[in-house]
């Protein structure tokens, strides 16, 4: 069964059509970059998946769940939608760290606001936050951040900030993890360390969705493309087609690239 | 002479800070309540908050003071003056003229509201939009949004434009002397008529210097406090 399945997705903004029926599968574990130029409707399709834009027509099931249908996504609480929505984290261009509080707090942050919500909080509230608390450790290690775990985010740098805003949204244990691109806001030296993040997740077993201008990272870490153009998916397939690309609409875009 | 004009100016200062701390204490969550208001997606309540707030700050507030003071009674005056009165003519025919310093502390928190809910307003839509959708993905509901990730943020911008409102509301008490509320000015105007003395109400200065100074002090401590984050 697939992990994540998204069927037939439409979304317009106006009259401005931005999707215009994106169906697409993936397993468990693998990776996915999403390629286009710049008004594709990459960034817009994954502000679908996670809930931050409501597509008008389509469905979404992960792991064989439905988690969004546009038929009956009036009557959802906004309560079953929070659920929903912890299927899928997201990591932004813009980082969004929560400037008041440290690396740590950031990241331990949610995780501890959804403990409340436990049956147990009150009887083990110490234990619950202590194994948070541990996780959140865990997780600033991966991403190399240790040494700065007590610093607020205006006294890191911006790749620094990305790598904690990965491991804040891992902290909520999310099935996929997306990334909205992820390093379009940072020096290529800082890309590199992000990039390398991300990798080393993919060793670790996550499912992600990655918008990305990177092509070479692409092409090294994704086990599928899909490349998006004027709202349609003009062409998918495995990584190999970034180099040899059937639609003459890619090879432009890959042309326009390695100039 | 000197002990005596001192004391009846710390006797008027003591109003003086009581309407100023009364005003706060309900002009500062009141405030919030219109800036959501004027913030509401539903139109109308919108619409409402607008005008309001638009009403309050283009009078002058020692014209509202007077009219919330002597406007009640004439309204009273009015409703008893008509025969067969409903209901509602009847209790309104019940209005009388409000207690003097009620009369002021009502004008000026309405008043003191509404530039706060300004303020606020300012303050909320300057968060970037990113924040909210960093929490919203991160599955927190709209109140541990506003309480966890928005409301310091907001404290932090809305510091500054609150401390020069609030200095500004210390002076502003001065106005309740229009409609006699026995505050600081009128106590040191008294020395004019029963002794022929000016320089107690200059002296009046001092008092007012010496509160700004310490709560310019107070606010400066706030903004230092918060200055451990950017953002």
């Amino acid at each position: 069964m697939s992990m994540l399945e998204v069927k037939d997705i439409y979304k317009k903004f106006g009259k401005i059509e931005v999707l215009k029926g994106i169906d697409f599968e993936l397993q468990r574990g693998e990776v996915l970059s999403i390629i286009g130029s710049s008004g594709s409707g990459k960034t817009t399709l994954l502000r679908c998946l996670t809930y931050l834009e409501t597509a008008e027509e389509g469905s979404v099931f992960v792991d064989g769940n439905c988690v969004f249908d546009a038929k009956s996504e009036k009557h959802v609480s906004s309560s079953e939608a929070r659920i929903r929505q912890l299927n899928f984290g997201l990591v932004f261009q813009s980082f969004n760290l929560f400037p008041q509080y440290t690396v740590f707090d950031n990241v331990c942050l949610a995780p501890k606001l959804l403990a409340k919500e436990r049956e147990d909080y009150r009887a083990n509230k110490k234990a619950i936050f202590e194994e948070i608390e541990d996780n959140a450790r865990k997780l600033i290690e991966r991403v190399g951040m240790t040494s700065r775990i007590d610093m607020y985010p205006c006294q890191l740098s911006g790749g620094q900030q990305q790598r904690v805003a990965i491991a804040r949204a891992l902290a909520l244990n999310p099935k996929i993890l997306c990334f909205d691109e992820p390093t379009s806001a940072l020096d290529p030296e800082l890309t590199g360390e992000v990039l390398k993040v991300i990798r080393s997740l993919k060793d670790g077993d996550c499912t992600m969705v990655i918008v990305t201008h990177e092509m070479n990272f692409a092409r090294e870490v994704s086990d599928k493309i899909i490349f998006m153009d004027e709202g349609v998916i003009a062409e998918q397939g495995s990584p190999d087609i970034l180099l040899n690309p059937k639609t003459d609409r890619l090879k432009a875009f890959l042309n326009a690239f390695n100039q | 002479m000197f002990w005596e004009v001192t004391l009846n100016l710390l006797k008027g200062f003591g109003v003086t800070c009581e309407v100023f701390a009364l005003t706060l204490l309900f002009a500062l969550p009141l405030g919030l309540i219109i800036s959501f208001g004027s913030m509401s997606k539903f139109k109308p309540l919108k619409l409402i908050c607008k005008v309001f707030v638009w009403c309050i700050r283009g009078t002058p507030l020692m014209l509202q003071m007077i009219v919330i003071y002597y406007g009640p009674g004439l309204v009273g005056k009015w409703a008893q003056g008509i025969e067969n009165p409903g209901a509602i003519i009847a209790w309104l025919a019940s209005w009388t003229v409000f207690d003097r310093f009620v009369a002021v502390l009502v004008a000026f928190i309405i008043n003191y509201a509404c530039y706060f809910s300004e303020i606020y307003r300012g303050g909320i839509e300057a968060i970037p939009v990113g924040q909210k959708e960093a929490g919203q993905v991160l599955g927190m509901k709209k109140s541990q949004l506003f309480f966890k990730v928005t409301l310091l943020q907001v404290i932090k911008r809305i510091v500054p434009p609150m401390s020069n409102e609030i200095i500004t509301l210390v002076k502003d008490t001065s106005l309740a002397r229009i409609i006699a509320v026995y505050e600081i000015i009128y106590a040191g105007e008294r020395f004019i008529k029963a002794e022929g003395l000016i320089w107690p109400l200059f002296y009046t200065g001092a008092f007012y210097l010496i509160f700004c100074g310490v709560l310019t002090l107070l606010f400066g401590y706030i903004e230092k406090k918060l200055d451990y984050f950017r953002g």
